[in-house]
């Protein structure tokens, strides 16, 4: 599956960044980054802490604004079209799907939680929203362990479960695109495994973001993989060359290989 | 000593010793200042409680006459219906108000006019009682002659403007604290699913504090209940079961404040009122209680 990771670089990207450099007030946390991201891939980015890519993510689908003291340059193209120029930015950020690192259920049935989105996009019929919430959690994986129960809270699931619900919610949407920020952090491995094996799935159907603090993660799941060190973008590769014994740099190789700092 | 000091303190030095027992000393007088004041209200009025007043013409009559050489009657429903009424319609008044206060200053507002604003609600609440029942003498009771084109402005409507605006604060305060305690984390989850501030207000703050702003409004209505130099001042003063917002009425604190005062202690009278506080006091702790219910039940979600 990594192969189609060069292939598929003819086709337009479908979120083009360049020279991206973001701050809060006077403390850079991107300096000025470029990359592609493909049709269909997922992009592994890792990392260490405080080096960046929640903040990548939050430009991307516009949530970033809503942090007092930001300032955004250089530019994010979404389909070839520039994002900061996209008036609708509910709808924007409703073509991006955001899973956030610690679970968050919304406090709302389960079936609220999932058929948030929907209903804030317009859609009001039930039976269309009976149909994604129950497409949604299957996709998810959660949709057995919940069937008979979702009008009770999501809240009150547990924590693998409510990181299930959180990608059912992120899907309901149908998003292009698809994001992940440290998504296994209050996850088990079991659940993990799971999940991954969703998101293997799901790429047939979207553009995935997924970034992670477990390389491995990235190893096992990316067809490229970036390393992002202190808000500059080291490489950005297939994920064998990034992980193989001679990527470019050999930051990335000591990251990688975990004797780093 | 050994009932003030559950546990043992053996290793603390001396001045903590002293500190924490007046700690717990503080804390026991409170106790001791609350259910001594209930005693006190309840010895009062206990003898006619019990032997002597019609416990169903108390609660079900209109004539409330105690001064009355010949034929005294004790029938407080008229001030248990105006204290409800007057309440029931300040809160009309000041939920909508409180609330949406408490929404525009935690979720809307910039921080700087955030810091303004609560300066002005602390002032608000600030404001004696007194003062309140004199504005509402004076420029209501004009505002009200000249909007409703009635002979007196002293109305049940003048008492509940009053009212809201006293709990107006008590509600803003609390609701504010309920809507930030929710979790910002509920806030992200909703914007990034491309939800409108006003739908993150109403699709997910307003559901997960709905117990704290519930609890903002009983307290509010405790708040209500409780006033008298308002009321006393503001509603016209006069036993009248109300027909409408329009018409005077008679509390049960403006009763006992205005009556007190010229009857002689120990007598009939005397003690109804007494009868009175003690129903004002039962009124206000169950309101109370269920505000602490409620707030229990958030805390344990
Ligand atoms: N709201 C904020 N206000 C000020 N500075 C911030 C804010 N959020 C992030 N930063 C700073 O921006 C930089 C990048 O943070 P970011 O959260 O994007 O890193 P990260 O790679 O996601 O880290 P982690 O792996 O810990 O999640 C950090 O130096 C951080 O301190
Ligand atoms: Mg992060």
């Amino acid at each position: 599956m990594n192969t189609n990771g060069d292939n598929s670089s003819q086709i337009t990207p479908v979120i083009q960044v360049s020279d991206l450099k973001v701050r809060y007030g006077d403390k850079s946390a991107l300096n000025g980054i470029s990359f592609d991201v493909h049709k269909n891939e997922i992009l592994g980015i890792i990392g260490p802490a405080q080096s960046g890519k929640t903040t990548l993510l939050k430009v991307i689908n516009r949530t970033l604004e809503l942090t007092s003291g930001t300032t955004v340059e250089g530019s994010v193209k979404l389909d070839g079209v520039d994002i900061s120029t996209i008036n609708d930015v509910y709808g924007l950020r409703r073509r991006i799907g955001m899973v956030l690192p610690l679970p968050v259920g919304l406090p709302l049935s389960i079936y609220d939680n999932v058929a948030f989105a929907p209903r804030t996009g317009g859609i009001r019929a039930k039976s269309e929203l009976d149909e994604i919430v129950e497409r949604c959690l299957q996709q998810a994986a959660l949709w057995d362990e919940v069937k008979d129960r979702l009008d009770t809270l999501g809240t009150k699931l547990s924590g693998g479960q409510q990181q299930r619900l959180t990608i059912a919610r992120a899907l309901s949407h149908q998003p292009e695109i698809l994001c992940l920020d440290e998504f296994s952090i209050a996850v088990d491995p079991v659940t993990t495994m799971r999940i991954e094996d969703v998101l293997d799935t799901l790429r047939s159907e979207m553009t995935i973001l997924l970034v992670t603090n477990l390389v491995q993660q990235a190893k096992r799941l990316a067809n490229r993989t970036a390393f992002i060190l202190n808000g500059d973008l080291i490489e950005i590769d297939t994920t064998e060359v990034i992980f193989s014994d001679n990527p470019t740099n050999q930051a990335t190789y000591d990251y990688v290989n975990g004797n780093f700092g | 000593m050994n009932i003030l000091r559950k546990k043992s303190t053996a290793n603390l030095p001396f001045s903590e010793t002293v500190i924490e027992l007046f700690i717990r000393l503080c804390g026991i007088s409170s106790i001791i200042f609350v259910f001594g004041i209930f005693f006190f209200v309840f010895r009062e009025g206990a003898d006619f409680l019990f032997n002597g007043l019609d416990l169903k013409e108390f609660l079900t009559s209109v004539e409330w006459q105690p001064t009355s050489l010949n034929n005294k009657r004790y029938g407080a429903l008229a001030l248990i219906v105006g204290t409800f009424s007057v309440t029931a319609l300040a809160m009309c008044i000041a939920v909508p108000f409180g609330l949406g206060a408490a929404i525009f200053v935690s979720e809307f507002c910039s921080p700087k006019l955030r810091e303004t604003f609560k300066i002005i609600i602390e002032l608000l609440a600030a404001i004696p009682s007194v003062v309140w029942g004199f504005i509402g003498l004076t420029l209501m009771n004009q505002l009200i002659i000249a909007v409703f084109n009635v002979p007196i402005g002293l109305t049940m409507l003048n008492g509940s403007i009053m009212l809201a605006l006293m709990s107006v604060p008590i509600i803003v305060s609390i609701a504010e604290d309920a809507l930030k305690a929710v979790p910002d984390s509920y806030r992200e989850a909703a914007e990034a699913l491309g939800a409108t501030r006003w739908q993150v207000v109403y699709r997910v703050l307003l559901p997960a504090a709905k117990n704290g702003l519930l609890a903002a409004v009983l307290l509010g209505a405790a708040r209500s209940i409780g006033e008298t130099m308002a009321v006393l001042m503001a509603t016209g003063h006069s036993v009248n079961i109300p027909s409408g917002p329009l018409s005077w009425i008679r509390t049960l604190t403006a009763t006992i404040a205005a009556e007190l005062g010229e009857v002689a202690r120990g007598g009939e009278h005397y003690q109804v009122l007494f009868i009175i506080g003690i129903l004002l006091f039962t009124i206000t702790f169950v309101v109370n209680l269920i505000a602490d219910l409620v707030i229990k039940g958030i805390r344990q979600e």
